[in-house]
């Protein structure tokens, strides 16, 4: 059937379902969702994993194949390096530019290589905005235990404390190097309030938050002249006899060829998984989100936390064909946008948490009452007209200018007609465990960002993580940068490839694949 | 959903019958199906991406793009991963232009307003051509934009280039030379760390963190074994 002919029962039912309530689950219905709808909850989509610091825990299979392949890196590589250095970073998203700025402030010798530009990454997405409890009725105690009922109380509590306490202190420093962040009249910082959270916590940029953010960080990266490897995807870490990390392997993208860092120590700070498309879901996240950090670290034996629970956002976009899995901001259905099926009604608490949304969303397609797309999606329509006629004429096109612009480009006016969303994957909730410095249990390896594990236990809460990038990416500059003046610089081996390859081995050598992934397969095999 | 269910599915007429358009990438001409984005169309066409793709989501500006309809002389500019490919087009992805960046830093200036000028003499030279702002594809009025630096109106400036995506397209069209980006965003840093009030409440919290404030309830909180946990978690409203 014709879109338009479909979308008309939105329409038909917009008046009568403005009128109505509908009621959060309570907490046992809530569970009982979860666990017959949301991802994570698949059985079929998990595997353990067969060997490794987390022999026998189980993840999904898409990230136990590739935790279990093989490195690129042949054992008689020459180790000379191409260059030496205190801290290597790896990774030029969020994390990786406040690991960096710091590191270099601390007076050490710093490199930062990235897979594609500086910059390109998730946090340069980020919209919804960073959490600090800067508001007189919140504190960080309050920030804390929001976050832990958010991550279904698994959080680690040392992390957790840390970054709700140096929340502020980030945000000042953000600020001196000119961040705009949204103000009061009278100066102060403007916050909203976040889905979970129970008082107004996030500090904004308009909606360009981590545009902001990372135009600012790039910017000082450059004058800071630190020094930058682009175009350069980590393939694998170096260590020494004791199994500390001294550095890692780079392939250039440009020429193919293989660059080798002698590092003090290192700093991953790769980011999320989205683009391994977990279960076969569409991704909000950039195209070099391949979990390779995951893979390098688990090869040096880091044990890893939590990654078994992924995020899942409730709206991505599913037609048209062209902005598969884009985000459709959550503030969409924070002033009022309904979600209603293909028989015209609402089935959820738009404002629940986006694991009840997301899994009511799938119950319905699942049941039945879903919109199918020739291409073989489904989803549920989400009333973006319903803004309009609610708040006045213009409301859609006035508050929301990127996502018009983004459905305009391809003939769509989401104040007129309903979108058709789905749950996208949007975020790794766990990750390489660190300590509060950021270490791993590998010493000198420190991971922060998106890529460790943790702090957000079995969910994280929307603004959480600009927060966790910054506190972490600081702390493990930091610490990196202040061992570097009484430490040598430790043998280049591949000593732990050595290791796990024997591991492998003994274990059939199962997986088959190479890793890290560096970069998706999209590209078309022609001929 | 049921797969006998034909009620509710949307007839694509672009996945029941694909229609195949003939595009020209960088000189080469393929079929690909009408309507995928510039970056889908060169996939299709089996052409690694490597330079010239970021976050794929209209962000972060690597994708910038010279493109042309067909029988148009006019080349316009685009986010490649953010725009539709018609029958005819022609498109080439734009390298990295070689545009100066001046080093500062952004704290110690004296006078960041005279400093515009040392830092980017070329500024004041602007000729008005308005090639920037037709440039952009974020739809920024660049070339106000430059004015309004030059003439000291930092705050405009700043709130102008929110949705810069530093795609860098304003840069080679300018018979300036100027970098009309890289002048915006000294200018909004610098109305950040200068010129931008100073919020009092986020220093008291920092003192409050400090001092010691919360010690007590933290102390409180992280004695509290799992149970008692989740039911003082529950009581926050
Ligand atoms: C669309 C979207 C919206 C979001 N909105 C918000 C929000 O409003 N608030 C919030 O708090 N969070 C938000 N998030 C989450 C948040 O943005 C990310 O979790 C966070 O930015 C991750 O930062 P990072 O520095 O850890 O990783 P990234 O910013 O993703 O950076 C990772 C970097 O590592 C590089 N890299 C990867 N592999 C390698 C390799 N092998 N070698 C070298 N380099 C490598 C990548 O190229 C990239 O530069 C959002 C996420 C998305 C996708
Ligand atoms: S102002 Fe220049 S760099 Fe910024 S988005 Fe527009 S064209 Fe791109
Ligand atoms: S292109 Fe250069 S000269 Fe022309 S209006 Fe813009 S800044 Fe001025
Ligand atoms: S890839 Fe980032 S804007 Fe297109």
């Amino acid at each position: 059937m014709d879109i338009h002919a479909l979308q008309q029962i939105v329409h038909k039912t917009r008046d009568a379902r403005r009128k109505q309530t509908i009621p959060k689950f309570s907490p046992a219905d809530r569970d009982q969702l979860i666990h017959k709808y949301h991802p994570d909850f698949r059985a079929s989509a998990y595997r353990p994993i067969r060997f490794g610091p987390n022999e026998g825990e189980k993840t999904v299979v898409e990230l136990a194949t590739l935790l279990e392949g093989d490195s690129p890196i042949h054992d008689d590589l020459d180790l000379t390096p191409h260059h030496q250095t205190d801290v290597l970073i790896i990774g030029g998203g969020g994390a990786g530019c406040a690991a960096a700025l710091h590191a270099h402030g601390a007076g050490a010798k710093t490199i930062l290589a990235t897979k594609l530009r500086l910059g390109d990454s998730n946090s340069v997405m980020a919209q919804g905005g960073m959490q600090v409890s800067v508001a007189p009725e919140d504190s960080p105690v309050t920030h804390f235990l929001d976050t832990l009922k958010g991550g279904h109380m698994e959080n680690d509590h040392a992390l957790l404390k840390v970054m709700v306490e140096e929340g502020p202190s980030i945000a000042k420093w953000l600020l001196e190097l000119g961040v705009l962040f949204d103000r009061q009249a009278d100066g102060n910082l403007h916050v909203k309030k976040g889905g979970g959270s129970s008082k107004p916590r996030l500090v904004t940029c308009s909606d360009y938050t981590g545009l902001e953010i990372m135009r600012v960080l790039k910017d000082e990266v450059l004058n800071q002249k630190i020094q930058l490897l682009e175009f350069a995807a980590a393939i694998e870490l170096l260590s020494d006899d004791s199994g500390a990390c001294t550095g890692a392997i780079f392939k250039d993208l440009d020429n193919q060829r293989h660059v080798v860092v002698a590092a003090k120590s290192v700093i991953l700070a790769t980011g999320g998984i989205g683009r391994l498309h977990i279960q076969g879901f569409p991704t909000s996240n950039h195209y070099g989100a391949t979990g390779d950090g995951l893979c390098l670290s688990y090869r040096m034996g880091a044990k890893l936390a939590h990654i078994d629970t992924f995020q899942y956002h409730p709206s991505g976009a599913v037609y048209p064909e062209q902005l598969i899995g884009a985000l459709v901001t959550e503030g969409i259905r924070s002033e009022g946008g309904q979600l209603v099926n293909a028989k015209g009604d609402r089935f959820v608490n738009e404002l629940d948490t986006r694991d009840v949304v997301s899994s009511s969303i799938i119950r319905e397609c699942e049941e039945g009452r879903g919109i199918r797309t020739m291409s073989g999606r489904v989803g549920v329509w989400l009333d973006t007209p319903i803004l309009d006629a609610e708040h006045g004429a213009g409301t859609v096109e006035k508050h929301f200018p990127a996502m018009v612009l983004q459905f305009e480009r391809f003939g769509i006016d989401i104040s007129k007609d309903p979108v058709l969303i789905y749950p996208t994957l949007h975020y790794q909730n766990g990750g390489v465990k660190i300590d509060t410095n950021s270490e791993t249990n590998v010493k000198n390896l420190f991971v922060a960002g998106e890529a460790s594990g943790g702090l957000h236990g079995r969910n994280r809460l929307m603004g959480n993580s600009l927060l966790d990038l910054m506190v972490y990416g600081k702390r493990s500059g930091l610490t990196a940068a202040g061992r570097a003046g009484s430490m040598k610089q430790g043998k280049l081996t591949l000593k732990h490839l050595e290791r796990f390859r024997a591991e492998a081995k003994q274990h059939g050598n199962v997986s088959g694949v190479i890793s890290p992934m560096i970069l998706p397969a999209y590209t078309r095999k022609v001929g | 959903m049921t797969t006998d269910d034909t009620q509710n599915v949307i007839d694509q007429p672009e996945v029941m019958k694909p229609r195949m358009v003939t595009i020209e990438i960088a000189g080469k001409k393929v079929d690909v199906p009408e309507g995928i984005t510039v970056v889908k169309a060169m996939w299709y066409a089996g052409i690694d991406v490597v330079r010239g793709i970021g976050c794929l989501g209209g962000f972060c500006g690597a994708c910038a793009t010279y493109y042309r309809t067909k029988d148009d002389p006019k080349v316009r500019t685009c986010l490649a991963c953010q725009t539709a490919v018609q029958d005819g087009m022609c498109f080439t992805m734009m390298p990295p232009f070689p545009a100066r960046k001046a080093i500062y830093e952004i704290q110690k200036l004296q006078d960041p307003k005279q400093d515009l000028f040392n830092f980017y003499p070329e500024a004041p030279l602007c000729r008005n051509c308005n090639a920037c702002t037709e440039a952009c594809p974020q739809r920024i009025d660049v070339r106000e934009g430059v004015w309004k630096a030059v003439f000291g109106d930092f705050k405009s400036v700043s709130e102008m280039f929110m949705d810069c995506v530093m795609c860098g397209m304003c840069t080679p069209v300018c018979i300036a030379d100027i970098a009309p980006n890289l002048v915006a965003l000294y200018v909004s840093r610098a109305q950040g760390a200068h010129f931008a009030e100073k919020p009092i409440g986020l220093d008291t919290r920092i003192k409050e963190i400090q001092e010691g404030r919360y010690n007590d309830e933290w102390h409180n909180v992280l004695k509290m074994n799992d149970k008692e946990l989740a039911e003082h978690c529950a009581t926050v409203k």
